[in-house]
């Protein structure tokens, strides 16, 4: 079919007949450009009924979303100027790099609205940037999994190995960076417990991180970074560690750091003993101890509430407004031509 | 069998023509010069082909190629095509430094993109390369019969003929390779050659071969047969050639009258002998095959603009980021130690952060790179060969009769279709079928043949529908050209009833070429005439004044005639209908066979032919001098117009009817006679044998000098009219492209008078309309003061023209320009082209006349540059190429005329009417299709490529991209590739039935309503909003908080695999918001897309750990269950398109585009259900032509009403004749 130019240029000694048969295109609804179509057109009550629709969707999604959002009850305190000692920058990072003063440091939360368990406690860091391309990428993956790679630690750099040229097991830059502030909380001379099991994706610990994988030469180098690790629990117990190595997006983030499993009264006093280790104070870096119930949407942001009522009022508003028009002044038919 | 096939050719036509065969007898004195030197060195080894098969004489063997590449220069070649595009450059940098540690991305997600648009686009290339392949394939395997040895003659393939093979071509074959001609069936070596492959020119051409070869007609004459060629080298020029033989011990000198060309066939001819010169790509077709100039189309010039602004934005971007990279790592990484800056390599050192800054340049270039859609042109390419593939496969331009489809012979143009401003055709073959038809003649003074022409009766027609006063009621499928009613007793008929035709029986020619009907000559009747005398030299001279040769019609026992024009059949067949059948020639004789009446036995009279001086384009005449049996001479002769004014008798009389025949838009010729005495032909004919004989340059002058010494006092006996028939559907076609805003230009070698009657014909001229002719003045002046007069004249007039145009206030009144190939010289030139194109397309129609090729080409190529606009040129000779390759896009009708124009041309259809369907339906389709695909192709690559950069000012500039590296892969090439594809190739605004019924919603495309920068720019705008309302929306849902009910917060992941579903739901809504056409095939691959998107999501879950890494079982896991996820693809999708969504609504309720309207009146069945509105709709949709037969009725139509509403008559309007005599 597409060679009919040359073939008829060319091919002298053929019978005419069959070619020009064959010469003739096949019809068929779909070359010839004619199958059945829908042709859906934005007439006025097609636009109507859309943004009128959008909005009947989006405000009660709205509302909803609000209202979760106003059911979650969230302590949030930021502890990283309280427990620290020295007025400037230099004194700050001084103190929390001396390994010998105590870091304990205790503070006393209200509980503002009766808290249903479970309760998740989050540590959120500020201006931390784990997205930063050199921490992102500093991480074997293969390491973590299978013990036989326990050696591998391409990617890794600059914390591949000890300074003797062992290689560290976790190695990069993320585990190295290991968060190791705790938290223990009390009401009154009653320990709440703080359930450490279950925080990180169960998929990780199950595929991810290796059960027969064992900590090695962590935080051995001249530099200790964040939190040592216990080498004698396998990778996929650890689970601080697993929720650390999902680099978050943002540099403001929260990592889940366990769940108090008991509901919390109103007006009651927690007392927290913080073990202030991390050091944020180089980059001014803020600490806030975050604890919050979850509603089926996750935890307190009216930001999505808001936007669905926005863009659900905006298309009633839209709605209302094409009706208006075209009942005033409906168009007629009219070529421009 | 050579032999007995020879009995009936034995004719030397050397003896009888003039110009063409003359050859110089006397050569003894001169000697062929030798030739030596650079571009002589050939030598041919006569009969031993073997002495070419090694060096110093090996030439190339007779295999063509016209591949572009072979297996080895495939991958080489194919990829450097391919990365002669500046985009593809930069994407072959980005991927070879994505095996550096600079890159963002892994190699493999940089590298498999680019391989897949690239491979693509290479197999398509390779594809292509096949076919031609295939196509050499066929030529190389021909098979002719070559000399073997011992004059034995055997078939060989093409390929494998060697210089210095003797061949011998059959009739109808092609000849092998450039031949020399040793001898032919004919004795004295003639033979007929038609070069249609060569230059498209269909009357055949003679050749002759020397006298010293003549022998060698036999197989067995070879056996010992050996002659040395010297002759030059290998070129281009088709009508040179330089040589001479050495045969027999005697140098004689070629020339090109003995070179049988490659590609040329061999017809009305037994065979011929002959040997090969110049085989394989030496030969002069294959040295002159040139590729056409490859064009582009205005949108994709366009394009690349635009993907040089998404280029700068991209650096711009870039260098914003790593100057903040640069700062960022000076100033604060030193205090984050978590990244220990103190280890920096220079990628990230504070203390170089200048350099790490640059470093950082170069991954910002790679990471930004989605902003430039690295899929657009191989998706453009997979577009246009699907449209190709619709044009080609329209069965609506399926011409039965030739068996040809229309084709789009380069498919990078067709979106130019849709954007034509002026079409420039050809007059012979493409407006009119070249099929003579003999349908008038004028006899001592009286006019017979009663039938009409087309022209007078598409004249009659119109007047009678003018004459009601209302267009004929249109529905769907009507046609007012076929509707053959005849409304009587309207109350205006009898105000403009002119004329009547006989249009009530409608003639069906029974013989082809020939129409005449009119009892007065027919069935013998003629002798009762009362100048029967004349009228038998009538038919005699139409009988004998001829170079035809007859050829015997098994079938119908009759005869078939070869001739040179398709006049000359016209007139044979002719006078073979009026009795005087032409049935045998000889060397020297003509017989024909005369019949006074149909009841008597046909007398065989022979006439002896003495002199045969053919037509020439200067002499424009062409006679016999005969001598009858009983030894009286005549000279017969016919010829232009100009001949009857030589005449005396019936003078007057024959020149009105030359007149009236013209206006009919008939092809006429005046015939003449006279008697010589014996005594003044021998003197006439010794001078001429002596001019014949003498050798120089000024020969032809001489013979021509004396031929027309013989041609003068002629006594004319009457004129011919034939028919040039319209071409099916002709004047239908300018009439609906007139309708569509089209403006069109005739450019015809034709004499003007032919021309302005085919512009009646076809509706380009109307009565009323103001014709401006540009004529120049003839003196015989010194020719410097005689150009300068004329130009300063022309000048004048053209300025004149202009005011006229000017100051004409009546916004309804038209003007046509009629210029000749004489004053187109001047007006063509530097200092006056640009007043003559401003008064042009001022003028609704344009003719040019009696124009050589060349200034097709220029007139082309002056509306192209000098308008600015898409100009479209369609014709189908060789005089067209040049016209076809300057215009914007060439149309070459295959036809009859030969290949050269389809060759050269980009579209291919075999009818003039089918460009209208060509332009209006698949040129408006393929426009905005193409155009509306780029626009959204740049809206997503924005929309997606813009996410990145604001991701990178939260990660402070360090090049980490949110999304997975496979997301980035798959998006180009998987996930939004087949949608925009599906919307390039199906969409349709309206339906094809509905584009032919509103023509003028063809003008969106002229218009460049769709891809003007308003649009494009709107279509940026919108992909940035949507940019900014996917990313932060995005982010303020998944903010620190947890995002779902079991606590746990987003990780980059999370949030990159959200965002990256919004996207991909965003776009995708948008193409399926853009579409207006959904078949299964649109719904499959837009939702298709969509869940493409989750399987891979899914699949890409559960595969391994080590390839998905944070990614794993993401869907099933993390995102999946939380309604948070869902919720914020729902918002994203819906908040991005609303904006797109109130554009459109408020366009299509407040300010329609007219295929809204026409949409609309379809949706709601208006179109159905009232009828009077769809028809007012569709009128005006045709309100602004001029030219064409609705704007005629339209035209008429006002006169009508200007004159009953004024009761006053209004004189007709005035022809302009700006004639300076």
């Amino acid at each position: 079919m597409n060679n009919s130019a040359a073939s008829t240029s060319s091919g002298s000694g053929d019978v005419p007949a069959p070619r020009r048969n064959s010469n003739r295109p096949k019809y068929s609804r779909f070359t010839q450009q004619e199958l059945p179509a829908c042709k859906p057109i934005l007439t006025p009550r097609w636009v109507i009924t859309v943004f009128t629709l959008i909005g009947v969707i989006f405000v009660p999604i709205g509302v909803a979303a609000l209202m979760a959002s106003n059911k979650v009850v969230e302590i949030v305190y930021r502890y990283d100027a309280v427990c620290i000692h020295g007025n400037t920058k230099d004194e700050k990072v001084a103190y929390i790099q001396n390994a010998n003063t105590s870091k304990t440091c205790i503070i006393t939360l209200t509980v503002p609205k009766d808290m249903d368990q479970p309760i998740y406690v989050y540590y959120q860091l500020d201006n931390f940037y784990q997205n930063h391309r050199r921490y992102v990428k500093s991480r074997n993956d293969a390491q973590l999994k299978d013990s036989d790679k326990a050696n591998d630690t391409s990617g890794c750099d600059p914390e591949k190995t000890t300074p003797d040229g062992s290689p560290i097991l976790p190695c990069g830059l993320i585990a190295w960076s290991l968060f190791n502030d705790t938290y223990s909380f009390s009401i009154g001379n009653q320990n709440l417990t703080v359930n450490k099991v279950g925080i990180s994706w169960k998929s990780d610990r199950d595929h991810k991180f290796g059960d027969n994988v064992f900590p090695r030469n962590f935080q051995n180098g001249t530099l200790k970074g964040g939190a040592s690790l216990n080498e004698s629990i396998p990778l996929s117990q650890q689970e601080d560690l697993i929720v650390w190595m999902r680099t978050a997006a943002l540099p403001t983030f929260r990592k889940p750091y366990g769940k108090i499993e008991q509901n919390l009264r109103v007006n009651e006093t927690i007392t927290v003993i913080i073990q202030n280790y991390y050091n944020t104070y180089s980059f001014s870096g803020k600490k806030k101890l975050v604890l919050s119930t979850s509603s089926w949407l996750g935890g307190k942001n009216d930001f999505t509430g808001i936007a669905y009522l926005t863009i659900g009022g905006l298309c009633f508003f839209l709605a209302t407004a094409f009706a208006v028009v075209y009942l005033v002044k409906p168009r007629y038919v009219l070529l421009q031509i | 069998m050579a032999r007995q096939g020879r009995r009936r050719d034995r004719l030397q036509w050397s003896k009888l023509y003039s110009f063409a065969c003359v050859r110089p007898t006397v050569l003894d004195d001169e000697q062929p010069s030798s030739f030596v030197g650079p571009g002589y060195s050939r030598i041919v080894h006569c009969n031993q082909p073997q002495l070419h098969r090694k060096k110093p004489l090996k030439y190339t063997s007779n295999y063509i190629t016209t591949t572009k590449y072979n297996i080895i220069t495939f991958l080489p070649k194919a990829l450097f095509e391919q990365f002669r595009r500046v985009a593809n450059v930069y994407f072959l940098l980005a991927a070879v430094l994505s095996l550096t540690p600079v890159s963002p991305f892994t190699p493999v997600s940089m590298i498999a993109p680019l391989a897949f648009v690239v491979g693509l686009s290479m197999a398509k290339e390779a594809l292509e390369d096949w076919r031609r392949f295939m196509q050499d394939l066929k030529v190389n395997s021909r098979e002719v019969s070559v000399h073997r040895a011992e004059g034995q003659f055997s078939y060989k393939q093409w390929q494998n003929i060697r210089v210095g093979d003797v061949v011998k071509v059959e009739k109808d074959q092609f000849f092998p390779a450039d031949l020399l001609l040793l001898s032919s069936s004919y004795e004295d070596g003639i033979c007929y050659v038609e070069t249609m492959n060569l230059d498209g020119e269909t009357n055949l051409k003679v050749k002759r071969s020397l006298e010293v070869t003549l022998a060698l007609d036999d197989d067995q004459t070879f056996r010992d047969f050996t002659a040395i060629i010297r002759c030059e080298d290998p070129n281009p020029s088709l009508y040179t050639f330089v040589g001479n033989i050495d045969f027999e011990q005697q140098l004689h000198s070629l020339e090109p009258n003995q070179i049988l060309l490659r590609d040329s066939k061999l017809r009305n001819t037994t065979y011929v002998y002959g040997v090969a010169i110049f085989t394989g790509h030496d030969s002069k077709v294959m040295q002159n095959a040139t590729k056409s100039p490859s064009k582009r189309s205005r949108i994709e010039k366009k394009m690349d603009q635009i993907i040089y602004f998404l280029f700068t934005v991209l650096v711009l971007i870039s260098v914003i980021s790593s100057i903040g990279f640069a700062v960022i790592t000076k100033y604060k990484m030193p205090d984050w130690w978590y990244l220990r800056p103190d280890k920096g390599t220079s990628l990230y050192d504070p203390k170089r952060a200048a350099l790490s800054g640059l470093f950082h340049l170069i991954t910002a270039l790679i990471l930004y790179g989605y902003l430039i859609p690295i899929s657009l042109y191989v998706s453009i390419e997979v577009v246009k060969v699907l449209q190709a593939t619709f044009i080609n496969g329209d069965v609506l331009m399926y011409d039965e009769d030739t068996g040809n489809h229309a084709q789009a012979r380069t498919s990078n143009l067709n979106e130019e279709l849709g954007q034509v401003d002026t079409v420039l055709s050809d007059k012979t073959g493409t407006l009119t079928c070249n099929q003579m038809n003999f349908l008038k003649c004028s006899i001592a003074g009286v006019s017979y043949g009663v039938l009409s022409s087309e022209v007078e009766i598409a004249a009659a027609k119109q007047m009678e529908s003018e004459a009601t006063g209302t267009p004929r009621p249109q529905s769907g499928t009507h046609d007012i050209w076929r509707d053959d009613a005849y409304i009587h007793g309207s109350p205006a008929t009898d105000l403009i009833h002119e004329k009547k035709f006989t249009i009530d029986n409608p003639r069906k020619p029974p013989i082809k070429g020939f129409s005449f009907e009119d009892e007065r000559l027919m069935h013998g009747n003629w002798a009762k005439e009362p100048t029967a005398d004349t009228i038998l030299l009538f038919f005699r001279i139409l009988a004998l004044c001829h170079t035809a040769i007859p050829e015997p019609n098994e079938e119908t026992d009759g005869f078939t005639y070869e001739a040179e024009s398709p006049d000359e059949v016209a007139f044979l067949v002719a006078a073979r209908e009026f009795g005087f059948e032409f049935c045998k020639r000889t060397q020297s004789s003509v017989f024909i066979r005369e019949k006074y009446s149909p009841s008597e036995d046909s007398i065989e009279r022979e006439l002896k032919i003495l002199n045969l001086l053919e037509f020439n384009s200067k002499r424009k005449r062409m006679s016999v001098i005969v001598r009858d049996e009983i030894g009286k001479i005549f000279l017969f002769c016919k010829g232009a117009d100009r001949l009857a004014k030589n005449g005396r008798l019936y003078e007057s009389e024959t020149s009105k009817h030359l007149t009236e025949y013209g206006e009919a838009g008939l092809r006429t010729l005046a015939l003449a006679y006279k008697v010589l005495d014996q005594s003044e032909y021998s003197a006439w004919n010794a001078e001429f044998l002596k001019a014949k004989t003498t050798i120089g340059s000024d020969r032809e002058a001489l013979v021509e000098r004396i031929s027309d010494l013989m041609e003068r006092d002629l006594i004319l006996v009457g004129a011919t009219a034939v028919e040039d028939k319209l071409q099916k559907g002709v004047p239908q076609c300018i009439d609906k492209l007139a309708q569509a805003g089209i403006k069109i230009w005739v450019l015809t070698g034709d004499k003007i008078e032919t021309a302005v009657n085919i512009g009646f014909a076809c509706s380009l001229l109307r009565q009323g309309m103001k014709q401006i002719y540009l004529s120049t003045v003839n003196n015989d002046m010194l020719v410097q003061d005689a150009n300068k007069a004329a130009k300063e004249n022309l000048s004048m007039q053209i300025a004149n023209a202009s005011r006229m145009v000017m100051l004409e206030k009546d916004p309804y009144e038209a003007f046509a320009l009629i210029i000749d190939g004489k004053t187109l010289t001047y007006a063509l030139e530097d200092d006056m082209k640009n007043n003559f194109l401003n008064l042009a397309v001022n003028c609704a129609s344009v003719l040019c006349c009696r124009v050589s090729p060349r200034q097709k080409a220029l007139v082309t190529r002056l509306v192209k540059e000098g308008t600015g606009k898409v100009t479209l040129a369609i014709g189908d000779g060789a005089n067209d190429v040049g016209m076809i390759q300057e215009a914007d896009i060439g149309v070459g009708i295959s036809g009859v005329e030969g290949m050269q124009a389809v060759m050269a041309s980009d579209f291919s259809i075999s009818q003039f009417r089918f460009l209208e369907r060509l332009l209006v339906v698949h040129g408006h389709w393929c426009y905005k299709r193409i155009a509306l695909m780029i626009c959204y192709f740049f809206y997503k690559n924005i929309a997606f490529g813009l996410t990145i950069f604001y991701f990178e000012a939260y990660t402070g500039f360090s090049g980490q991209s949110v999304y997975d590296n496979w997301y980035m892969l798959l998006f180009n090439v998987v996930l939004t590739s087949l949608p925009v594809i599906t919307l390039g190739a199906f969409e349709q605004d309206v339906s094809s039935d509905v584009c032919l019924q509103f023509p003028a919603l063809y003008q969106q495309g002229p218009k460049n309503l769709f891809f003007d920068w308003y649009r494009i720019i709107g279509w940026m705008f919108n992909g940035l909003y949507t940019s900014i309302a996917i990313y932060f929306l995005n982010i303020g849902m998944l903010y620190h908080q947890a995002f779902r009910a079991g606590g746990q917060t987003a990780d980059m992941a999370v949030v990159g695999t959200t965002m990256f579903t919004c996207i991909i739901w965003v776009v995708n809504v948008q193409i399926a918001l853009i579409m207006s056409h959904f078949t299964w095939i649109q719904h499959l691959f837009v939702w298709g897309s969509v869940a493409t998107w989750y399987l891979f999501l899914v699949a890409y879950g559960a595969s391994s750990q080590t390839i998905s890494e944070n990614s794993y079982q993401i869907l099933s896991e993390a995102i999946g269950p939380a309604p948070m996820f869902w919720i914020a693809t729902v918002i994203v999708t819906c908040a991005c398109n609303i904006p797109y969504l109130v554009h459109i609504s408020f366009q299509r309720m407040f300010n329609p585009l007219d295929h809204h309207v026409i949409q609309e009146i379809k949706y709601y069945k208006k179109d159905v259900e009232d009828q009077r509105m769809w028809k007012r709709e569709k009128n005006k949709a045709r309100q602004k032509t001029k030219i064409g037969f609705t704007a005629r009725v339209d035209a008429k139509i006002r006169h009508l009403r200007g004159r009953l509403n004024k009761r006053v008559l209004s004189t007709s309007p005035k022809t302009v004749q700006e004639q300076i005599i």
